[in-house]
């Protein structure tokens, strides 16, 4: 994963506010281990490690989510007498699934430059992403609106209840990836350094691009 | 340390505020005294719905008050069924060891302030009483409450109110109420993840934290891995039961006369997704208790825990098989017999760690100087019940055994010793082991000793017997057994049990008045009064906003130093340096 080593303290262009508490001179660094942290709160002052780790596991959680129903649409399609169509996908998802992959290396790209202390890069790589978001969105909001067209609905036979739970459930998901892009770029973060903002959102953008491309193999290969 | 120069001046300041202090607080520990009472609300619940049903099971006849039309029909001792299943298992099983106790006392016993994300934990809790209220809410929609048990099988959870009354906008409400519940418990279980790895004090390596600690983080890891599948079970019934689907719910179903216009889906597709998520529901309700067992049998034999780290590994064997065994709860579903053999060896080997722990409870207890106070009663029995409703879990594992006994009153009684009164009595130990540390009182003794005979005596005189009923074909969710030969002699010991259930339950009386009095009646209790040594016993009770009044401790040893040969005190708390124990010798 691109940029996921964990550089916390990296500020550019943040507020000065390291970690949001009180001075930033107490960093939590003074002897190794890692584990020597010291803080006077923790609403006020958690160590910056403690988003990463916990992106981490709301993944985890997140895969399961995804897992449970994707093994649901394993067994449904081969029961007998399942009813299920095979689901021609619609085209236009091709081109959003080629937008979410290349959001991923702008994406990539804005870290690389907020790593190098390039602020004009990062913004620029960073907005560059969100639109690519936001034209992934609206492109598969464009299918649905063709599958409904051509009378597709969620109820219509199986394979498409699936595709259209698959689609809505990564859609929020997504979605609540172009807010944190959207936030980051517009406002202050307060308890996360910048650094460890940019690092978390990378996380999650990276992992729905990379779900997004399973499903869309899953609903092509396995229909 | 150059630290503590820093964190003396940065003073966290109490909200002044009633609605930010008590209401929408960040404070882990307010927000773990709330968990705790909107439990303490559902247990209160979830007993009277268990004392209606056990009082219908003896007189199937009577007019009851609260009843609407006097008599109680079946589909309304269901719904009471389904209820009393629902509420207890998540809203007290699951809300009271892991969000009330752990919420306390995690971040205080591994030497942190707060969770890892505050606001997130509020969120959590908030999440959570929305949840309740929902599934209140399903007694008094019309149509009432849902009929379909706790696992919420389909089709019948799955078609509306055709299906019966309670299916209709109480079954709905009751998927609301769960899905609201995974979500505020996978939040919980995040935060609870990262909190352990990432906010331990110095010194405070994974094998120096409190056994409760290991409960609570290795439910937390449950919970993570097990919510989001209930959750994808539960957003899919509720598109079957709104939107047309057919996820599970299969063609050609006719329900009172009715085609159901509905085709291909799997029913046992919901079971699996239910088990994949129940069972490991089931050590989420009874992990933490094991952790608070080792700790309260430790503290008061004055003992080290016997086998600490295969006691916490134990308890990671146990959490990682859970999720391998679900299938034991659908021996009769057709599955292949390979599958059913496969489930019943894993299911029996999780009787391995399960005896290492019983052992390592039984060798801290060995030659120790035991005191036995409420505490250590309560987890004395809940080594005996989780003993004895563990070992018939063995004769279920087996397909063969289960294929009688499936659905009967033996596993009734089975999952309630195991699960449900051995994880009530942690919650129990829990209650009296903390109070002095989160009210700054004791509570009573004598009550207390009072309230553990009538219930632990209680709970054996209602669930022993009921296993006998279930060997003798005692079918469970039976609103009414009296008409047939087979089950109607049993009656006698249905009464029995009913006797026994009325005075456990009106025993608890003595602990809600023993809780609430103690509060503002009961003695002083000071930082320590239980001489322990974990962390949360140096800071002041009830502790300061941020937990250690600005000073964060250090760890130099592990969780249970009692008893140390040489010195003079039988207790090193574990953040004494060792300059500071050698004073002690």
């Amino acid at each position: 994963m691109p940029g996921s080593t964990v550089t916390d303290e990296v500020e550019l262009i943040g507020t000065g506010r390291g970690g949001g508490g009180g001075s930033s001179g107490d960093s939590g660094n003074s002897g190794g281990g890692g584990d020597d942290w010291k803080g006077p709160s923790g609403s006020a002052r958690v160590p910056q490690r403690a988003y990463v780790t916990g992106m981490t596991i709301a993944l985890a959680g997140i895969l399961m989510f995804f897992m449970a129903l994707v093994s649901a649409y394993i067994v449904r399609k081969d029961m007998p007498n399942s009813a299920w169509v095979p689901f021609n996908v619609p085209r236009i998802l091709w081109l959003n699934t080629l937008i979410l992959i290349a959001s991923s290396f702008t994406l990539a790209r804005s870290r690389s430059r907020f790593l190098a202390n390039d602020s004009a890069g990062f913004r620029h790589w960073w907005g560059v992403t969100t639109i690519l978001g936001i034209f992934f969105l609206a492109g598969q909001v464009i299918a649905w609106r063709q599958l409904a067209a051509a009378g597709v609905f969620l109820s219509t036979n199986p394979a498409s209840s699936f595709f259209y739970v698959f689609t809505a459930a990564h859609g929020l998901h997504l979605l609540g990836g172009v807010l944190a892009l959207l936030f980051i770029a517009f406002r202050p973060t307060h308890r996360l350094t910048k650094g460890t903002a940019t690092e978390v959102v990378s996380m999650y953008w990276h992992f729905m691009d990379g779900l997004w491309v399973f499903l869309f193999l899953l609903l092509l290969l396995g229909r | 340390m150059s630290s503590h120069a820093h964190t003396g001046h940065a003073v966290v300041v109490e909200p002044s505020g009633f609605i930010r202090k008590y209401i929408f607080s960040i404070d882990h520990k307010v927000i773990g005294i709330q968990y705790f009472l909107l439990a303490l609300t559902a247990v209160c619940v979830g007993i009277v719905l268990s004392l209606l049903m056990r009082f219908h099971l003896v007189y199937p006849g009577a007019h009851l008050p609260l009843v609407s039309g006097g008599i109680m029909t079946p589909e309304q001792y269901l719904a009471l069924v389904t209820m009393h299943g629902t509420i207890m298992v998540f809203f007290v099983l699951t809300t009271a060891p892991q969000g009330g106790f752990g919420n306390y006392f995690l971040p205080i016993q591994i030497g942190a302030p707060d969770m890892a994300f505050p606001r997130l934990n509020m969120l959590s809790f908030w999440v959570t009483f929305l949840a309740f209220v929902a599934i209140i809410a399903a007694f008094v929609v019309p149509g009432g409450a849902p009929i379909s048990g706790w696992t919420g099988y389909t089709p019948l959870s799955g078609m509306g109110e055709v299906t019966g009354p309670g299916e209709g906008m109480g079954q709905t409400l009751w998927i609301v109420s769960i899905s609201l519940f995974c979500l505020a418990s996978l939040l919980g279980a995040l935060n609870f993840i990262a909190t352990t790895i990432d906010l331990r004090a110095p010194g405070m390596t994974l094998f120096r934290m409190p056994l409760t600690v290991w409960g609570w983080f290795v439910t937390a890891i449950l919970g993570l891995l097990a919510f989001g599948v209930l959750l994808a079970g539960g957003i899919l019934l509720l598109l079957d039961r709104s939107a047309g689907t057919s996820f599970f719910l299969p063609a050609g179903l006719v329900v009172n006369d009715q085609l159901q216009p509905h085709s291909g889906g799997s029913p046992l597709l919901w079971q699996h997704l239910f088990w994949f998520f129940g069972h490991p529901e089931v050590y989420i309700a009874i992990l933490p208790g094991m952790g608070v067992a080792s700790h309260v049998l430790s503290t008061f034999s004055r003992k080290p825990v016997f086998g600490y780290r295969a006691m916490a590994m134990a308890l990671c064997a146990i959490g990682f098989l859970g999720f391998m065994v679900w299938g034991h709860h659908m021996f009769l579903s057709g599955m292949s017999p390979y599958s059913g053999f496969a489930f019943s060896v894993l299911t029996m080997s999780i009787g391995v760690p399960s005896a290492i722990k019983t052992f390592n409870w039984i060798g801290t207890l060995w030659g120790g100087k035991i005191q036995f106070k409420s505490p250590m009663l309560f987890a004395l029995g809940f080594v005996s019940l989780f003993v004895s409703g563990g070992l018939s879990g063995l004769f279920l594992a087996q397909p063969a055994v289960d294929n009688m006994l499936h659905a009967t009153y033996y596993v009734v009684a089975h999952f309630h010793l195991v699960m449900g009164v051995a994880a009530i009595f942690g919650i129990f130990s829990a209650t009296y082991f903390w109070f002095p540390k989160m009210f700054g009182r004791m509570m009573s003794e004598p009550l207390a000793k009072i309230h553990f005979w009538f219930t632990f005596v209680g709970a054996y005189c209602i669930f022993m017997p009921m296993h006998f009923v279930g060997l003798a074909g005692g079918i469970r969710r039976y609103a009414d057994a009296t008409g047939t030969t087979y089950a109607g002699v049993l009656q006698p010991v249905h009464m029995f049990m009913t006797y026994a259930a009325f005075i456990t339950g009106a025993a608890q009386l003595i602990f809600l008045f023993n809780f609430f009095w103690s509060l503002k009646h009961g003695a002083i209790a000071g930082k320590n009064p239980w001489n322990a040594t974990t962390l949360e016993w140096i800071t002041d009770s009830p502790p300061p906003i941020d937990n250690f009044g600005g000073d964060y401790p250090s760890v130099y040893r592990g969780p249970y130093e009692f008893s140390v040969p040489g010195y003079r005190q039988d207790f090193i708390p574990q953040n004494l340096t060792p300059e500071q124990a050698a004073l002690l010798k």
